[in-house]
């Protein structure tokens, strides 16, 4: 029975990191659902962007406060991992901090040592956002969009991290309480800057009681974390990870450059084309349907916005800035990303029940972004330049309106009358364009 | 000012046999907007106080599309964009300078993939080469010392990452610039670009313009510099909106420098 905790520890690793699989597949298949992209040019910009802007946070630490708490709980992050590594072998092996003896006993100490000191910054940052969230109220937290599960479910994330660091200090503390009463199993390594000024309220508690606190916290502090591995799929937490994909494959032409629809230009060059054939048949074996213009649903987006959508973390920077919401409009980026998220997962749970997509009398126009949304827009480009994790709302506002324009004809109505303007004269105006030059002649 | 200004077109160009240096594309706004049409001037008397050797198009220019493109109306856009470069490319045009940040985004990064290449700048970027290489002269003249902010343009700032050819000009200018809380990166909107201009606003609680004009008028600036006839006419509405005509004007960089002149 000896070997209990350590296949105890074992079926939980492995079903915890197989749920998490099972789940970031489906993310794929969902993302899938897109238009295929080519992102294979720019490659040396793209990598450039995901060591700066992602690795880098260059864009978080334009808002210097939260940017600098964020730092922390990045870094902290990341760098407790190493930690969490020694607690997988000695969760496996039986082991207790094997590290330290692979490692020479400075370095050893020096990791501890930041490690306490990290998660002390983490738990910092973590109860100043959660202050900024609920007590301050900051505007961009509270916005309407906001309310109920995303509002939850950013509460929940910092209180996980918030439990996982005491967790992790309290274990820390009994583990040198532990060692000064040189118990058996545990060795005397690490450096505690921190824990130790828990270990005062630790004192006069026996051997059996510490070991008991011990390998509580530990054991909490690995199964949390498990927990909070398969809590990513449910939570706009995804960012950790989809923030480095979802940077590589952001936009990297300059940012008022607005794609060409390829299918318009074939359209437009027949029409242009004096020798075409008008009443010409289709081609011999042709059974291309006409490609629709513009999108409805989510998979008439192209994957990269797929992605964007779960990659967003809900911070609201980009409704922050953006000219529409600061004046009260409906428009908010960030509801544009929330909805494209919330529509791909309905579609996504519909193929787990169905085993195909079955028509659902749904779409993302109308069902969750509106039109009055969509047309408030002035694609000044704002959302895209401040968003951390470089997502384009932008892109997916436009495609909308290709779809209400192209597919349905449903401009505004002087939107249409200065698109005939356009048509007819040349100018949004009507002006004459024999009239283009008369300034020339006027005082 | 009575005299007619002499701006050459192409079809006269090209009956002569010549070919100007650089093609001055005017834009919707720069030929019919009243406002607007006065920055078009101040632009070409500034060309020809550098002997700068341009040409227009006239009546053979027409919309480049930006608004139909941006509201939805890829056909339309493409429709437009294909038969102006036509006509560029019929005349041979390599080079192009525009007032309209708009025509200049456009032109610059959707026409290379219709067939249309060329090399574009926009009229602040030009005139700051203009200065470098001591075609023109500035001096600060009635400007100088003067409370100024500049508002930038989206679609020349965020969308194609020039923020510091107006700024440099207003330098020269020896004006005293004050910038806005939301500048360059951060800028925000006029509330005309993405077809806006041309219908009304969703309900909310403010018109974007008012909202950018109040942002301007807390910098206590006597004037509100830009380099886009959009923002122009956004900016002026909103001026006039919190009744500050006397106090504060609006004016084109080029504008700026044509009357730093006299021109």
């Amino acid at each position: 029975m000896q070997y209990l905790p350590n296949i105890l520890f074992t079926i939980a690793l492995v079903a915890g990191i197989g749920y998490f699989t099972l789940n970031i597949r489906k993310i794929i298949r969902n993302i899938k659902l897109g238009l295929a992209v080519d992102a294979s040019d720019h490659t040396a910009q793209r990598w450039g962007n995901v060591v700066r802007i992602a690795l880098g946070q260059s864009k978080m630490v334009v808002r210097p406060i939260p940017g600098l708490l964020h730092f922390f709980v990045y870094v902290g992050f990341i760098i407790i991992n190493i930690e969490v590594l020694e607690i997988i072998i000695d969760g496996i092996f039986g082991t207790h901090r094997v590290l330290s003896t692979f490692l020479p006993t400075g370095l050893y100490n020096f990791l501890i040592g930041s490690f306490e000191i990290l998660a002390f910054l983490v738990l910092v940052g973590v109860i100043l956002f959660w202050t900024r969230r609920n007590i301050q109220k900051l505007r961009r937290f509270w916005a309407n969009e906001m309310k109920g599960w995303p509002k939850n479910d950013a509460n929940l994330i910092l209180y996980f991290e918030m439990v996982l660091m005491v967790l992790f200090l309290t274990m820390n503390a009994a583990d040198q309480s532990l060692q000064a009463l040189g118990s058996p199993h545990y060795v005397q390594a690490g450096a505690y800057p921190i824990s130790k000024f828990i270990v005062p309220f630790m004192s006069g508690l026996s051997e059996a009681t510490l070991i008991a606190i011990e390998r509580g916290a530990w054991w909490l502090h690995i199964l949390g974390i498990l927990v909070f591995l398969n809590y990513l799929y449910f939570s706009k937490h995804l960012h950790i990870i989809l923030a480095f994909p979802n940077v590589y494959f952001g936009k990297v032409v300059p940012k008022g450059k607005f794609k060409n629809l390829q299918s318009v230009t074939n359209e437009v060059k027949m029409m242009m084309d004096p020798n075409i054939d008008p009443f010409a048949a289709p081609a011999e074996g042709t059974t291309e349907t006409p490609a629709k213009f513009g999108a409805s649903d989510v998979m008439d987006l192209n994957r990269i916005q797929l992605l964007n959508a779960y990659t967003c973390t809900e911070c609201g920077r980009c409704t922050d800035e953006c000219p529409a919401n600061n004046t009260g409009k409906k428009l908010s980026p960030r509801k544009i990303m929330m909805d494209t998220r919330d529509r791909l997962e309905e579609i996504g749970k519909n193929i787990n029940k169905n085993g195909e997509f079955k028509p659902d009398g749904k779409q993302l126009l109308d069902d969750y972004i509106t039109r009055e949304e969509l047309w408030a827009c002035t694609t000044c480009n704002a959302c895209v330049q401040v968003c951390p994790v470089s997502i384009d709302p932008l892109s997916i506002i436009m495609d909308m309106r290709q779809y209400l324009v192209m597919e349905q004809s449903a401009a505004p109505m002087e939107l249409n009358v200065a698109m005939t303007n356009i048509e007819n004269n040349g100018a949004p105006w009507p002006y004459n364009q024999m009239d283009r030059l008369n300034w020339k002649n006027e005082n | 000012m009575s005299e007619a200004l002499k701006v050459p077109t192409m079809a006269e160009y090209m009956a002569q046999g010549k070919q100007p240096e650089v093609l001055f594309w005017v834009g919707c706004a720069g030929s019919f907007d009243d406002r607007a049409k006065k920055i078009t001037k101040a632009f070409v008397k500034l060309l020809h106080k550098a002997n700068i050797d341009f040409a227009v198009l006239g009546t053979e220019e027409s919309c480049t599309g930006d608004p139909a493109k941006r509201a939805g109306n890829e056909f339309l856009f493409q429709m437009q964009a294909m038969t102006n470069i036509e006509v560029l490319n019929g005349y041979g045009i390599t080079k192009i300078v525009t007032a309209c940040p708009h025509c200049f985004n456009t032109i610059k990064n959707e026409y290379p993939g219709l067939g249309g290449t060329y090399e574009i700048m926009h009229h602040t970027q030009f005139l700051k080469t203009l200065l470098n290489e001591g075609k023109l002269k500035v001096e600060g003249g009635k400007f100088k010392g003067k409370k100024i902010t500049f508002h930038d343009p989206c679609y020349l700032g965020r969308a194609n990452g020039e923020y510091e050819a107006p700024r440099n000009l207003l330098e020269k200018l020896e004006v005293e610039l004050v910038e806005m809380k939301r500048n360059k990166r951060h800028g925000m909107c006029c509330g005309a670009g993405g077809a806006q201009m041309f219908k009304e606003p969703e309900p909310g609680n403010k018109d974007v313009n008012v909202l950018r004009t109040e942002q301007a008028m807390e910098t206590s600036s006597e004037i509100i510099a830009t380099g886009c006839p959009f923002c122009m006419v956004m900016m002026n509405d909103g001026v006039k909106a919190k009744n500050a005509e006397d106090n504060v004007q609006v004016l084109d960089v080029a504008e700026m420098i044509a009357n730093a002149e006299d021109l």
